[in-house]
């Protein structure tokens, strides 16, 4: 008895909001990051239950090219925050308006 | 028993997802993001995804967890992190996503059942890492250089970007 490939959607949907609405709603930088590794750890899963579905091996890869992308994007993510630490002495976000007009 | 392991892993994933969000304090946030991964792997393994179980340990649980949990460490943050005012515009945005979602929910069934497998597939699926090595190193080759462009790109970007006063180190 296998799972149907929705349930594996709707799982992959509750955590991909739960990331939206973190990124909403925190005030703390790093926080925000740890709700955009929600999200594409949602995507992730999403991947993965298609390779399975569709019995292709691109979608595994994809994740891998994904876990690639997120491994960067938390480099430079919590270099930019150090320096921002640097720069304000805080890493709340409201903080910072430096571009806004 | 299939559907046991789904539910446990499911539950634990929606749990701490929830957890991660609400979460005043970002190492208790980060640590609920550990426990997310670690069942997320465990989702793949019964997907048959081996071997991205083990890269999904390593990776994320092993190197960008730990980034996260230094950098906590490092900044000393003080406990004034509250909810953002814009949590109107939060769910401006979320309640309609929330509502399709469910609309979705009910408007459909269950998904057909995948085709079973021939034999030259369960053939491929038996040895997970080497035919997720095989479709990389040739269908996906270019992509996989690129992702390693990325990387060196991302490592010296992060070194720029956190290094301490760069552009002024001529003066004493």
């Amino acid at each position: 008895m296998t799972i149907p490939i929705s349930y594996y959607l709707i799982l992959s949907a509750i955590v991909f909001l739960t990331g939206v609405v973190g990124v909403l709603i925190r005030r703390n930088i790093i926080a925000i990051l740890l709700s955009i590794e929600l999200m594409l750890n949602a995507t992730n899963i999403n991947f993965v239950a298609f390779s399975e579905y569709l019995q292709d091996m691109g979608g595994q890869v994809f994740v891998f090219f994904a876990l690639t992308v997120a491994a960067a994007e938390v480099a430079v993510g919590l270099a930019i925050i150090i320096a921002l630490h640097r720069a304000k002495d805080s890493i709340n976000i409201e903080e910072f308006n430096l571009l806004k007009w | 028993m299939a559907q046991l392991f789904f539910g446990y892993f499911a539950g634990v994933i929606a749990l701490t997802a929830v957890l991660v969000v609400a979460l005043r304090n970002p190492v208790y946030s980060a640590l609920a993001l550990l426990v997310l991964f670690f069942h997320v792997a465990g989702l793949y393994v019964t997907l048959h995804a081996e071997f991205l179980a083990a890269v999904q340990l390593i990776v994320y649980a092993g190197a960008i967890l730990v980034l996260y949990l230094f950098v906590v460490m490092l900044l000393n943050l003080k406990q004034d992190d509250r909810y953002h005012h814009q949590w109107r515009v939060a769910a401006f945005v979320c309640v309609p996503l929330l509502l399709e979602f469910l609309v979705l929910l009910a408007g459909n069934g269950v998904a057909p059942q995948p085709s079973p497998l021939t034999d030259e597939q369960t053939a491929a699926a038996s040895d997970n890492t080497m035919a997720i090595g095989t479709t990389l190193f040739t269908t996906y080759l270019f992509p996989f250089e690129v992702a390693s462009l990325i990387l060196l790109v991302a490592m010296i970007g992060a070194i720029i970007l956190a290094k301490r006063d760069i552009g002024e180190g001529g003066q004493p």
